[in-house]
């Protein structure tokens, strides 16, 4: 039976990766390269760098990253942050890189996704959905739902969470990364109404991310979100578990995963 | 005495980066070269050949006959260990579904689709085309037992897969591996000088390399 995927996730900016608690106070956590590797080692299923530096200068770093990694460690890598045009995906597969995810430019421009998955094919388009839970204003006047926000969590789009997963989906994505910003770095789980939702929605793969904090957010995230992969940053990187400690609690619960 | 070389065939279909890096990875230390190559005397000269293939089958067959590639490829085929991964196995087969294309029939039978969209999987979540993770690969036994490239895999050991259509050969004694996915299905096939996967060998961490290890001692 397929799997169910742990993804650890690393934030990289400057050739480090750092994690940060609801997109701000950035802390490092090391050199990509080894953290890989020692993820390889612990069973991760496929590995997921976000670059998150925010001037271009520092961009053709995150490319010698994935050359360095990809030269070392064989299961999936996926890359994201900054990717604008169809010419970032050829630049990132040629690196190493097996996927690319998208998430403001598919906003700004949803024509991309058509075209990258179009000459890449959807197995290596993904595009990354940053939602916040709807409040004040925008609950009153919309309703329960869930909004998509760009630029690093600062702007409301204003577009409903599983509506535009739907379409990213019928654009071409092979896979929806979708982050609660709400939960993010609040180690209090995944948002899992938020999971369901977008999992029932659509007929590609949903990797739940955004607040894990122990072990059983990963099994709640696949028995009640619906994910078919479950991503995570600092539960790994400090230490606090491995990805084979991960396994070995989800295998007990009965999720299926690789040992 | 000659270089040792394994050519990984270069027709212009997509990013052979992950495939060559993992052969070489495997092949450093051990006197072999890898060589990545569009050229069909290289194709010719190597001793083993690697045929990768990703996006759709149509653009594949297109782009190795227009390269010039086809007929080394052939030749390989019928004379020297040939291995096939993704849709570099669905090539060698008779015929795909996938927009009713024609193979280069190596290997009697046909490439289906999925048909599983709506059913469940037995813990309950719905079965998504393409399949996409990491599956159990059961080895098959034929007369002579499991093969030989399966040699240090366990039996059910896991690979990665990322694809929508399937291999269906016709003759059982082509089955070298299979998949359960809504079905069991195909996932290696095997014929003579041929091995080829569904799965990417070269993203299934320690034990996709010891398939390419495998491949470079192969006496078929």
């Amino acid at each position: 039976m397929l799997a169910k995927r742990i993804i650890p996730c690393l934030d990289v900016t400057g050739g480090r990766v750092v994690k940060g608690v609801n997109f701000v106070e950035l802390r490092d956590a090391g050199d990509p390269v080894e953290i890989a590797a020692r993820y390889n080692d612990q069973g991760a299923d496929e590995l997921t760098f976000l670059d998150i530096t925010a001037t271009s200068d520092g961009r053709d770093v995150i490319l010698h990253i994935i050359e360095a990694v990809a030269s070392q460690v064989f299961i999936p890598l996926t890359v994201g942050g900054g990717v604008r045009v169809v010419d970032d995906v050829r630049r990132l597969l040629n690196a190493g890189a097996d996927k690319v995810s998208f998430n403001s430019a598919a906003v700004a421009n949803p024509q991309v996704i058509r075209d990258a998955s179009d000459k890449y094919g959807a197995q290596c388009i993904v595009v990354a959905i940053d939602a916040k839970r709807r409040q004040g204003e925008d609950l009153a006047a919309r309703g329960e739902g869930w909004d998509v926000y760009t630029h690093g969590g600062r702007k409301n789009t204003g577009l409903d969470a599983v509506a535009w997963a739907r379409q990213m989906a019928e654009f071409g994505a092979g896979e929806i990364l979708l982050t609660s910003m709400d939960r993010d770095g609040t180690k209090s789980g995944f948002d899992l109404a938020l999971t369901r939702a977008v999992s029932d929605a659509i007929p590609v793969p949903v990797i739940a991310s955004g607040g894990v904090g122990n072990l059983q957010h990963l099994v709640d995230g696949v028995q009640q979100g619906g994910a078919d992969a479950v991503l995570a940053a600092s539960i790994f990187h400090y230490g606090e578990y491995t990805v084979g400690q991960a396994k070995a609690l989800m295998a007990q619960a009965g999720v299926p995963v690789r040992v | 005495m000659a270089q040792r070389t394994v050519a990984v065939v270069d027709y212009g279909m997509g990013n052979l980066r992950s495939v060559s890096q993992a052969v070489m990875h495997v092949a450093a230390g051990e006197g072999v070269e890898v060589i990545v190559t569009q050229r069909p005397e290289d194709v010719r000269a190597a001793e083993r050949v690697v045929l990768p293939g990703q996006g759709a089958m149509r653009d594949c067959m297109r782009e190795l006959a227009d390269s010039g590639l086809k007929a080394a490829v052939l030749e390989a085929a019928a004379s020297k260990p040939l291995m096939g991964v993704c849709v570099g196995m669905q090539m060698l087969l008779d015929h795909s579904e996938e927009q009713d294309t024609p193979g280069l029939g190596l290997i009697p039978g046909r490439v289906k689709r999925f048909a599983l969209e709506g059913q469940t999987q037995p813990d309950g979540s719905r079965y998504k085309v393409p399949q996409m993770g990491w599956n159990q690969v059961w080895q098959s036994a034929g007369a002579r037992g499991v093969h030989p490239m399966w040699a240090g895999v366990p039996d059910g050991a896991w690979f990665y897969f990322v694809h929508s259509y399937f291999a269906d050969p016709s003759d059982v004694n082509h089955t070298a591996g299979q998949t359960e996915y809504g079905q069991r299905f195909t996932c290696a096939v095997a014929r003579d000088n041929i091995f080829a996967t569904q799965f990417h060998p070269e993203k299934s961490a320690e034990q996709g390399l010891a398939l390419y290890r495998n491949f470079l001692h192969w006496t078929p």
